[in-house]
């Protein structure tokens, strides 16, 4: 039986997620060339309640989307295949500044493979990283730019995120093997 | 997700949780051939074989085109330029292509069974692209993506399958995937065509076609396949034509909603009145369109599991 411990509850959560928010609209003055889009499929319902957040502060909607990393990962033959989840973005990338989120980050692989989706779809201006978590053990040269918690974790421990009905995280479980 | 299989050898061996698999694969590779850019990596570096010993082109280069959209290189290998006219066989002919280091056979034989015996000895994937009379899972699968797409469901449709059953691999391979996936399913054609057996697989089985059109919301027609009948199995194309061809008066008898579906190539004025096959009832190139996406997804899935 593994041990396991919360680390982190719906609160804490909705706190730095909602801070991270405030992060992005400080750093992009214009919203209206912003477009969110979650790594399948951790990163989607925090997209939904990042682009909330951020219609409130610039005071008109943003543009959402999501990506699906499986086809570009590098570990295809290792790890088998994947369930493939829609890619789905609201247009042109050309011009937007993306910020891509997800809930976990770790070795840096599926943002690499999500990167290399989009850039199947255009030219976007520039692509930055929103992170839930950053756990460390990047194997990519790979850094977030907006990160709601830093939480150093051993390799052998695992984050498990327990999700609400609406598919966003409510806690973050470790466990130790 | 729930697929396990090294090879796609038949549909009949497949549970309807695998089907859907497939199915919603296929449908996320399908919004990739819908891009600017319809080419992804997850094949890269692979190699597939179209291992084609019978003659055929909507599916090898269907095939081809799969394989080119995930990254893999392909080579086609057809019988009629081969070793076969030589001598070799066919075990040995596997093995050779099997020495160029091929990650996946893509297999159209006119044998029955041939692809289950490639995969009896063979280290690479096999893919059934029609073997004989027996199975062409890959056209089952592109349809019953069509009627999904088209319909949101297969549970509880009518699917009506007209022609020539008796020789067709894709009667087969459809009946399969239709039933386990809970469609009902009626067969008619000429009773030499349609032999009662068939019954044993599920189907209804009628020669009366007003009865067979009346609640189908799926029309499905096949070729009569000439060059596998040993002799003529009815009197002549124009009695076939005008007893089961599909025309303007029969379609007013289908329900508005029914959709007329064709695996190719079809034979106007025979099994198919020209104005339905141009109509918009009939899906017939999105089946096409389809089958890309479906064998990307077979050929991704496959190549998965070792």
């Amino acid at each position: 039986m593994p041990d396991e411990r919360i680390i982190l509850e719906a609160a804490d959560l909705r706190r730095a997620w909602r801070r991270v928010a405030h992060e992005i609209a400080e750093a992009h003055t214009e919203g209206s060339s912003l477009m969110l889009v979650g790594i399948q499929r951790g990163g989607v319902a925090l997209v939904q309640q990042l682009s909330e957040t951020l219609a409130d502060l610039y005071g008109h909607p943003i543009a959402t989307g999501s990506v699906e990393p499986g086809l570009h990962r590098d570990d295809l033959s290792q790890r088998g295949m994947s369930e493939l989840r829609p890619t789905e973005l609201p247009g042109e990338l050309a011009g937007q500044t993306v910020v891509l989120a997800d809930d976990v980050l770790s070795t840096g692989r599926t943002v690499r493979a999500s990167i290399d989706a989009l850039l199947g779809f255009g030219r976007p201006k520039c692509i930055r990283l929103a992170v839930l978590i950053d756990r460390g053990h990047r194997e990519l040269p790979i850094r977030p730019d907006f990160v709601g918690k830093n939480l150093p974790t051993h390799p052998d421990e695992r984050v498990e995120v327990r999700c609400d009905n609406r598919d966003a995280p409510e806690a973050f479980i470790l466990q130790t093997l | 997700m729930s697929w396990h299989r090294k090879h796609l050898l038949d549909i009949e061996s497949l549970t309807a949780e695998e089907l859907t698999t497939v199915l919603d694969t296929a449908r996320e590779f399908k919004a990739v051939g819908e891009r600017d850019i319809k080419k992804v990596p997850a094949l890269q570096g692979k190699t597939v074989v179209n291992f084609f010993v019978e003659p055929s082109t909507r599916t090898r280069v269907s095939f081809e085109l799969s394989a080119k959209r995930l990254s893999a290189d392909i080579i086609n290998f057809a019988a009629d330029a081969s070793s076969f006219q030589k001598g070799e066989s066919l075990k040995d002919t596997a093995r050779n292509l099997e020495a160029l280091n091929a990650d996946i056979i893509v297999i159209r034989h006119k044998a029955a069974g041939a692809p289950h015996f490639l995969a009896r000895f063979l280290n690479a994937h096999v893919v059934n692209a029609g073997d004989g009379a027996h199975e062409h899972p890959t056209q089952a699968l592109l349809d019953v993506f069509t009627i999904r797409e088209k319909k949101g469901t297969i549970t509880g449709l009518n699917v009506t399958i007209l022609g020539d059953i008796l020789y067709s691999r894709v009667a087969r391979s459809n009946i399969w995937a239709l039933r386990k996936l809970g469609a009902n399913v009626t067969l008619c054609g000429p009773s030499t065509l349609v032999p009662r057996v068939f019954e044993e697989m599920g189907c209804r089985v009628t020669y009366n076609l007003d009865e067979a059109l009346a609640d189908a919301d799926v029309i499905n027609l096949l070729r009569i396949q000439h060059e596998r009948q040993r002799k003529t199995m009815f009197p002549s194309i124009g009695e076939y034509a005008r007893l089961f061809g599909l025309n303007r008066n029969r379609l007013t008898l289908t329900k508005p909603e029914a959709m007329i579906m064709h695996p190719g190539p079809m034979n106007r004025g025979v099994e198919i009145e020209s104005e339905i096959a141009d109509g918009d009832r009939a899906v017939i190139l999105e089946q096409v369109t389809n089958g890309i996406a479906v064998r990307m997804a077979v050929l991704y899935l496959v190549n998965g599991v070792d």
